[in-house]
């Protein structure tokens, strides 16, 4: 089991602020925070690369605070991946095995391996240079898993591949992680992201965690405004029941594109929803008939809160279309959603 | 039309190119002249003679030794510490810049005098382990301490260069401070240092002020080329010299030859 307590760094213009936490064995902790706010200086103190101001780190109970890195086994894979332009694809792997003194033959092997479990096998006598973004990371991910780190710490590492190759080198992840009890420490600024792969997740705003909880719960958690805002969560909405093509949300059939049984919410992002005073037709499958709630000004839109039956939901439009719509209290309008729009987990 | 001065800056105006072509080749003559002189007035029989003197060719050999000494000692205390001036942030650091290129302002027959104070008989250093003057090693210290700075400095560049988080993902990945720094840090800024070696040993081999001081016997070739000077003259001189001057064009050719072919990788 990892723990922080109470760390506390300044680096220029970042600041951990007795930032408290701990990971068990074989956990996905997700770390969730907005862009540029100094994260990588989180994973920097946690390898040991930068020492806290003040604090503890606490490893299988034992205070690594003061331990150097190559003692520690954290790997640390960067945003760019720093692999070794000097050495091609199969010394980037062996790398770590070969610092640790692991003899030849078994180094040779175990590259072969590692390099087929992350699908890049066919590369290894390339220099890194010549590689896409997505293998780039895999070769990094290899030569870290190589070492059977006690803690993998990724740093933004689907954040600079095309959407496609991100969403393979997700599926990845999570199959890498399940086949030890590695516990992998990711930071990222995507919630998507954090949903699909965190089995906690802490969100990480001023230098500290202001919330950490699981995917199922984190939008139910109580939380304060600034954590919601940065989440943008409206109109998460718990599912009752799985149906034929869609699910059952507070007695409203949702019409959904995925539809295992393993989906316990769906979130409509308010922006997906279109209000409209007469239904139309469209290729979207969700319409439903719905009443003014209420609204209020967010920023340059105005959120209105609409109720379908007994499903309330929030939409975002903007200051022409409230005028448009005429929106008062009580107001009779339909909102439409398309099924892609909405996200499952 | 409305701003006059960007087509001055993007289209020199004639008179201005004119000038500086002109004021350019000046200066590169004043370079290829002696050096083309010098090689055209010796004959090849000229040269091939001096190049079959015992004198010259003792002389050329000490002086190849000596400077390739120098750089070798200084190649593995100097190297360290351009990593740390490269990597640390400490009180002093500009101080130690300007420290260590202060042997390439100070005149060399000054520095050969000041090293005396160290390596000569009455030094602490000449009367435990005996004075260096007069030996090859004094040779290979008074060039070591005017031509270490160009090591020094090429080899701070070049780890300079490493972006820091390559090593330090070597660390997490088991890697020691000194396992990080020989197969990582070292292999990456390898040609500058590479550069920095032949720079230092080219500018050990052309010294004269700093060794004459030290020693002028054993003789290196540009201390043979002052005597020989002195004693018999410009024909006499001139042989041995251009032997010296086509050794060290060689020497620049290959360090022209590392640093092409290292842009052409980056």
């Amino acid at each position: 089991m990892l723990e922080l307590h109470s760390i506390n760094k300044k680096l220029g213009d970042f600041t951990l602020a007795d930032l408290t936490m701990s990971a068990a064995k074989g956990e996905y902790f997700v770390i969730l925070g907005p862009s540029g706010v100094g994260k990588t200086v989180f994973l920097e103190v946690v390898a040991g690369l930068l020492r806290p101001d003040s604090g503890r780190i606490v490893w299988d109970g034992a205070d690594v605070t003061f331990t150097p890195p190559e003692r520690r086994g954290f790997a640390l894979v960067y945003q760019d991946y720093a692999l070794f332009p000097h050495l091609n694809v199969e010394g980037n792997i062996a790398y770590g095995l070969r610092s640790r003194g692991v003899d030849k033959k078994t180094v040779k092997n175990k590259v072969r391996s590692t390099a087929e479990l992350l699908g890049i096998r066919d590369l290894l006598q390339r220099k890194p240079q010549t590689l896409s973004g997505g293998e780039q990371q895999r070769t990094a991910l290899a030569r870290a898993m190589i070492t059977e780190p006690n803690i993998l710490l990724l740093d933004e590492p689907l954040a600079a591949v095309d959407p496609r190759e991100a969403e393979r080198l997700r599926q990845v992840l999570r199959d890498i992680h399940r086949q030890g009890d590695t516990i992998f420490l990711h930071v990222t600024h995507n919630v998507d992201e954090a949903l699909y792969l965190g089995d906690k997740i802490g969100v990480m705003l001023d230098g500290t965690l202001r919330l950490v909880s699981t995917p199922e719960e984190i939008f139910r958690s109580p939380t304060d405004r600034e954590v919601a805002d940065f989440l943008g969560l409206r109109n998460v909405i718990h599912v009752d029941e799985i149906t034929q093509g869609g699910c059952l949300a507070a007695g409203v059939e949702i019409s959904i594109s995925i539809t295992d049984n393993s989906v316990a919410h769906v979130w409509i992002r308010p922006e997906d929803i279109l209000l409209s005073e007469k239904p139309f037709e469209s290729s979207a499958r969700n319409q439903f008939r719905c009443k003014v709630i209420g609204w209020e000004s967010s920023g340059r839109l105005l959120e209105v809160k609409i109720a379908v039956g007994d499903l309330a939901l929030s939409a975002l439009i903007t200051r022409s279309s409230f005028d448009d719509l005429k929106i008062e209290s009580g107001t009779i309008l339909y909102c439409t959603f398309k099924s892609s729009a909405i996200y499952c987990f | 039309m409305s701003n006059p001065r960007s087509t001055e800056v993007g289209r020199p105006i004639p008179w201005t190119g004119l000038v500086f072509t002109l004021l350019g080749s000046l200066v590169l003559l004043f370079i290829i002249a002696p050096l083309a002189g010098i090689l055209l007035s010796s004959s090849l029989g000229e040269i091939t003679e001096a190049a079959a003197d015992e004198e010259v060719r003792s002389s050329v050999s000490l002086t190849l030794s000596a400077a390739l000494m120098a750089t070798i000692a200084c190649t593995v205390t100097g190297i360290p510490l351009a990593y740390l001036l490269a990597r640390k942030r400490f009180f002093g650091r500009t101080t130690l810049f300007a420290i260590i290129d202060l042997p390439i302002i100070v005149p060399h027959t000054t520095a050969g005098i000041a090293l005396l104070t160290v390596v000569g008989r009455d030094s602490l250093f000449g009367s435990t382990f005996g004075s260096l003057v007069g030996t090859a090693p004094g040779i290979a210290v008074a060039m070591a301490f005017v031509s270490v700075p160009f090591l020094i400095n090429a080899a701070h560049n070049g780890f300079a260069k490493v972006p820091v988080h390559l090593e330090s993902a070597a660390r997490t990945l088991g890697a020691s401070p000194c396992r990080t720094f020989f197969t990582i840090s070292v292999p990456l800024a390898w040609r500058d240092i590479l550069t920095g070696m032949i720079m230092m040993w080219a500018r050990g081999i052309s010294e004269f002020g700093a060794v004459v001081i030290i020693a002028y016997h054993p003789m290196t070739t540009p201390t043979l080329v002052f005597e020989r000077f002195n004693d018999y003259g410009l024909a006499h001189a001139r042989s041995a010299a251009v032997v010296l001057l086509i050794i060290c064009v060689l020497i620049f050719a290959a360090l022209r030859f590392v640093a092409r072919r290292r842009s052409r990788e980056e």
